[in-house]
């Protein structure tokens, strides 16, 4: 099973599409290791540099509406996943980015607008790191030791099946 | 309580629910293409299971970046190459015999009514214009595909959109999917399926409805399905008539795969055709779209004519109308990129070709190519292009590149205009 949790890098816009996570000039790449430095290369967005260190950092993606939309490419991901990217947080995700994330054995979780507006109410929070509770589905937003904000979470039991799997291979090759 | 499509065509196909809401279902057709199915092959080589479920039912082409344009592109060509030739695929396209994906395989008969058909593809929602369910996938689920011939699928919600009237001079299936678009918006339709109804839909052809259905993906729905009918069955007749004598009995049970009357939809949206103008995109989301006539002066560096959404034969014709006996404004590249071999031929012996090469274009292979920024037509920065494509993705034509979509005759119009203009005007 993956690890889940720390530094949270916030991307405030919704329909970040997989074009955006990875361009499609570099979808001739047969070794997903070789993604690892175009992560969100194109992404255009006030504050955000895809070479700056809140990007280096990050183990969370905190980000707006329809995360994901576009292009089919696991690529996107991978390339998060090569970062040590393993959770996005979300209102809601395209379909085949979500069943992608759930695929590889990581989370694509999503709260509610208003949960989402709060946590980015912690944007200019130094040092935010998220802890992930599995056991009770509940992300604690932390600085330092001190817990600022709890969400509680909910996962179908399908993708907890996939987290605890490791992914879809390892689920469908036991079962089919 | 009644069902739509969709619903049928899970119950006729579930072969599990490991969950209550999760579907596996058994896949009729598991297609690949060469960017994101060579992942998939390397892992089930390394996984020891290098295995297809039925070599029948996987269609594999190389048509993203064909023929090869560097070393890295020519290895995945090669990784496919030689996996389609150890399973012995009788149905592996390459170079020559290689088209766009989505208007290849409809052409050769794969797609029937009531399939369940998987692709790492976004796009696959256009076979749902045969009454399929076509969903695009990532590399994982195509992966458990081709080994098992199964994918997991949440319970389908249905959006309804009933299209009716009379399609105006130069209005187009494309003008009538992006106008469908902007009212949903990008993510409007996301983890759904929309069934497209309506007097303007029946009166559609083959490639205009897989024109519809190609863009369901840009409102986020997992596919775009039309109930088929006498229309289907003529397209696909010279491959099933042995299985039916007659046209009667084709469209009588290809009629199993129609929504119930008391079908329970959750959401129904009314579209009067006869209001729908030729638009365009004016952004890098594709329900920016606005009527070309209120556009303004968007000047255009390229016009690429093609894609999986405006490639086929009817968009080529529909396309020459417009060029013949034109030229290119100057400073304006123009592109034509047939979508199949076939398509590139046909468009030869009636002179399609002809026409566009005397307007000036450049005409090419069939391929992805220039859509997805990969070749055969990448933008430079600061550039704008006018296409017959399906995404305006900021940098999806080339970084920095401006991609407006509309339909072929509006592109075309636009080459000759040099900017973005109404092609009735
Ligand atoms: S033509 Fe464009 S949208 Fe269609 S399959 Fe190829 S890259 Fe995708």
């Amino acid at each position: 099973m993956k690890k889940f949790g720390g530094p949270v890098l916030f991307l405030d816009r919704s329909d970040i599409n997989t074009d955006e996570i990875i361009p499609a000039k570099y979808l001739t790449e047969v070794e997903k290791d070789a993604l690892k430095p175009f992560l969100l290369e194109d992404l255009k967005l006030d504050g955000f540099d895809p070479k700056g260190d809140a990007l280096k950092k990050a183990k969370i993606v905190v980000t707006r509406a329809n995360f994901g939309c576009g292009s089919s490419r696991e690529h996107a991901p991978w390339a998060l996943e090569v970062n040590d990217i393993t959770l996005v947080i979300a209102e809601n995700y395209a379909r085949i980015f979500r069943q992608n994330m759930f695929n590889c054995g990581m989370m694509a979780i999503e709260l509610s607008k208003d949960a989402i507006e709060a946590i980015f109410a912690l944007k200019s929070v130094a040092g935010l790191e998220c802890e992930v509770d599995q056991a009770k589905c509940e992300l604690h937003f932390k600085q330092g030791g001190k817990v600022l904000q709890t969400e509680k979470y909910s996962l179908s039991e399908f993708d907890s099946a996939l987290v605890d799997a490791g992914g879809w291979v390892e689920f469908a090759d036991k079962r089919y | 309580m009644g069902k739509t499509i969709v619903e049928k065509i899970f119950d006729a196909h579930r072969k599990d629910e490991p969950f209550t809401g999760t579907h596996v279902l058994s896949l009729d057709v598991v297609m690949c293409h060469e960017i994101t199915t060579p992942i998939a092959i390397a892992d089930l080589v390394w996984r020891e299971k290098d295995r297809v479920f039925d070599k029948t039912k996987i269609k594999a082409v190389i048509d993203h970046v064909t023929p090869a344009k560097d070393t890295k592109s020519a290895v995945q060509a090669k990784i496919m190459r030689e996996w389609a030739k150890r399973h012995d695929l009788p149905d592996f396209f390459d170079v020559g015999a290689n088209g766009v994906c989505h208007a290849l395989f409809p052409e050769k008969g794969f797609i029937r009514p009531g399939y369940t058909v998987i692709m790492g593809d976004s796009h696959t929602c256009t076979h749902g214009a045969f009454g399929a369910f076509a969903a695009g996938v990532g590399t994982t689920d195509l992966e458990v595909g081709i080994l098992k011939g199964v994918c997991a699928f949440r319970q389908p919600k249905t959006i309804r959109v009933n299209v009716n009237g009379k399609l105006g001079n130069r209005v187009y299936a494309k003008d009538v999917m992006l106008h469908i678009i902007s009212l949903l918006t990008v993510n409007g339709a996301t983890d759904r399926v929309i069934e497209f109804h309506g007097s303007t839909i029946d009166a559609m052809d083959m490639e205009e409805r897989m024109t519809l259905s190609n863009m369901a993906i840009e409102a986020g729905g997992t596919t775009g399905i039309c109930p088929p009918d006498a229309v289907t069955v003529e397209y696909l007749w010279t491959f099933v008539k042995d299985q039916y004598g007659t046209k009667e009995a084709a469209v009588a049970d290809f009629a199993k795969w129609h929504s119930d009357a008391d079908a329970v939809y959750e959401r129904v949206i009314e579209v009067d055709a006869t209001k729908i103008v030729p638009v365009a995109t004016f952004g890098f989301k594709p329900d920016m779209v606005k009527p070309l006539s209120e556009m303004g002066e968007y000047k255009v560096n390229q016009v690429y004519i093609g894609s999986c959404t405006n490639g086929r034969i009817s968009d080529l014709r529909a396309a020459r109308e417009v060029v013949k006996g034109t030229k290119l404004a100057e400073g304006v590249r123009g592109i034509l990129c047939p979508a199949t071999p076939k398509i590139y031929r046909q468009a030869m012996d009636e002179g399609i070709v002809a026409d566009f090469l005397d307007a000036g274009y450049c005409v090419t292979n069939p391929t992805c190519g220039a859509c997805l920024g990969m070749s055969n037509g990448v933008l430079a920065p600061d550039e704008a292009c006018a296409s017959t494509t399906n995404r305006n993705f900021n940098g999806r034509m080339g970084k920095g590149g401006m991609v407006h979509l509309m339909s072929p005759a509006s592109a075309v119009a636009a080459g000759i205009a040099g900017h973005l203009v109404d092609p009735r005007a």
